[in-house]
């Protein structure tokens, strides 16, 4: 056992002095594949942490909400809709929710307009969140204008910035009183932005979905299983995101992969010749090769994966921010609870440091089983 | 005596693959410990009705990706064509692509 370690010992140690012969060359492979690896595993990663995050924290979302459309676009919803749904069997209770967006023009942002079902803030004063208040500096007492539907300004004052914690939530919101909001809006007393359901069992959902749109066909229903789902495929493989780093990813592969397959360097051939000559057999350059192909494929996953692992849960995908941005100037600063899925971990290592591997030993095991004289030619 | 380099190879490789493993573990840890604060998002959640990550807020659409339509992204006009970049990023909700036409 100890001279078969020490045998594979030897090979490394050729192996290494092999590569810092062509140290410019490998090291700029080296930087190349684990700047590969590093984007892959941050975009597996984050879209992973942000999968589950969504998972957990909107598993109590409402259960049914009903919205309505007339000509694609959604309209208000008849508060008298909430006696005919609460008939249905299964349906516990019915709400109507009030909630929309204002557009800040000083400082070019969109807010989340919400009135909350539970302690709603006493008419004239809001609760922000913690986005808004770090981008305007506005704090609890302060007092902060918005124009309403009739072009009037109204003022409120600042009760409470929703806690830190959940900016990946409320980052945009402002809570306000159902009264204010109405005022606010024009929305009349007797409509709503949408309804909330709760049910009595969750097999239910779709047969009671199904009654609604019966009762009212221009209703839309949405389940919160839909809601699940949304963020389960939020970055799936065919989002813009993922498409362009994986297809410059196997573009990058590729080039990596037939540099290799179609064939040595002239002083590679040389070097495995040379070695024949001076009585190494097949399996003993095999052996270097597939080393030299650990070295590189295994050091660039090791650093890539942990330097993305340091990106993705300590920088909160610093370098993703300016896409994820877009052109909004309110931006949540979240730190993603640090989700793993180890069987994507386990599908890059072998999408990584396996091909690039076995594209080192083939075309060296062809130069390798010819006469060491022909090679040197 | 220097080093040999395999010496130095294994031990920088094997302090990376304790690096690694450390940081998986650590994850673990995290994500037990963090299960209060779950709890107080959901119940969060549940008090203010949210549907949607706050993760983009240039455009409606993708800041409440779950509540979309399909016409919401072409704005005005059959011809106006999408102009925010996170909307390039997202798939569309998979309830709003099986339900068009049913309900829309």
């Amino acid at each position: 056992m100890a001279n078969v370690i020490e045998h594979h010992r030897h090979i490394i140690d050729f192996t290494l002095s092999s590569l810092l012969r062509r140290k410019g060359k490998n090291g700029a492979l080296l930087l190349v594949y684990a700047v590969i690896v590093f984007i892959l595993a941050s975009v597996l990663f984050f879209s992973h942490a942000l999968r589950r995050e969504a998972n957990l924290a909107l598993s109590e979302s409402p259960e049914i909400i009903v919205q309505r459309t007339m000509a694609g676009r959604y309209q208000t919803v008849p508060i008298f809709w909430s006696d005919r749904i609460r008939t249905i069997n299964g349906v516990i209770s019915v709400r109507p929710r009030l909630w929309g967006y204002q557009y800040d023009s000083v400082f070019q942002a969109n807010y989340t307009l919400t009135v909350p079902a539970e302690h709603p803030p006493e008419p004239g004063s809001i609760d922000i969140g913690s986005g808004i208040s770090r981008m305007r500096g506005a704090y609890p007492g302060d007092i902060i204008s918005f124009a309403g539907h009739d072009g009037l300004p109204r003022s409120f004052t600042i009760r409470n910035v929703i806690d830190h914690e959940s900016e990946l939530l409320t980052s945009d919101l402002i809570l306000l009183s159902d009264k204010d909001y109405r005022d606010f809006s024009g929305i009349p007393a007797d409509q709503a932005t949408d309804l909330t359901l709760r049910v009595r069992n969750p097999r239910e959902y779709s047969t009671i979905a199904e009654k609604i749109t019966r009762m009212f066909p221009e209703a839309r229903p949405i389940l919160r299983t839909e809601i699940l789902r949304t963020y389960d495929a939020l970055f799936g493989w065919r989002s813009g995101l993922i498409i362009v780093i994986f297809s410059a990813a196997i573009f990058a592969f590729a080039v990596f992969a037939w540099d290799k397959a179609t064939g040595l360097s002239a002083e590679e051939r040389r070097e495995i010749g040379i070695l024949k000559a001076v009585g190494w057999e097949t399996s003993d350059i095999l052996l270097m090769k597939f080393w030299e192909g650990i070295v590189l494929s295994l050091t660039a996953f090791l650093v890539g994966t942990i330097l993305a692992y340091a990106h993705v849960f300590y920088t909160s995908v610093a370098l993703f921010a300016p896409v994820l941005k877009g052109w909004s100037t309110l931006y949540p600063v979240f730190r993603l609870t640090p989700f793993i899925d180890l069987g994507q971990v386990a599908t890059l290592f072998f999408l990584t440091v396996v091909p690039y591997t076995v594209t080192t030993i083939i075309p060296s095991w062809r130069a390798a089983t010819i006469d060491p004289d022909a090679v040197m030619r | 005596m220097a080093q040999r380099r395999s010496t130095i190879y294994l031990g920088v490789t094997a302090t990376l693959v304790l690096l690694l493993v450390g940081m998986f573990l650590y994850a673990s840890n995290v994500v037990r410990t963090s299960r209060p604060l779950f709890a107080r998002k959901t119940a969060l959640v549940r008090q203010l009705q949210l549907t949607d990550l706050c993760l983009f807020t240039e455009a409606s659409y993708t800041r409440h990706v779950s509540m979309t339509d399909i016409s919401t992204p072409f704005q005005d006009s059959p011809m106006s064509l999408e102009h925010f970049p996170t909307g390039a990023l997202v798939e569309p909700p998979f309830h709003l692509v099986r339900n068009h036409g049913q309900r829309d």
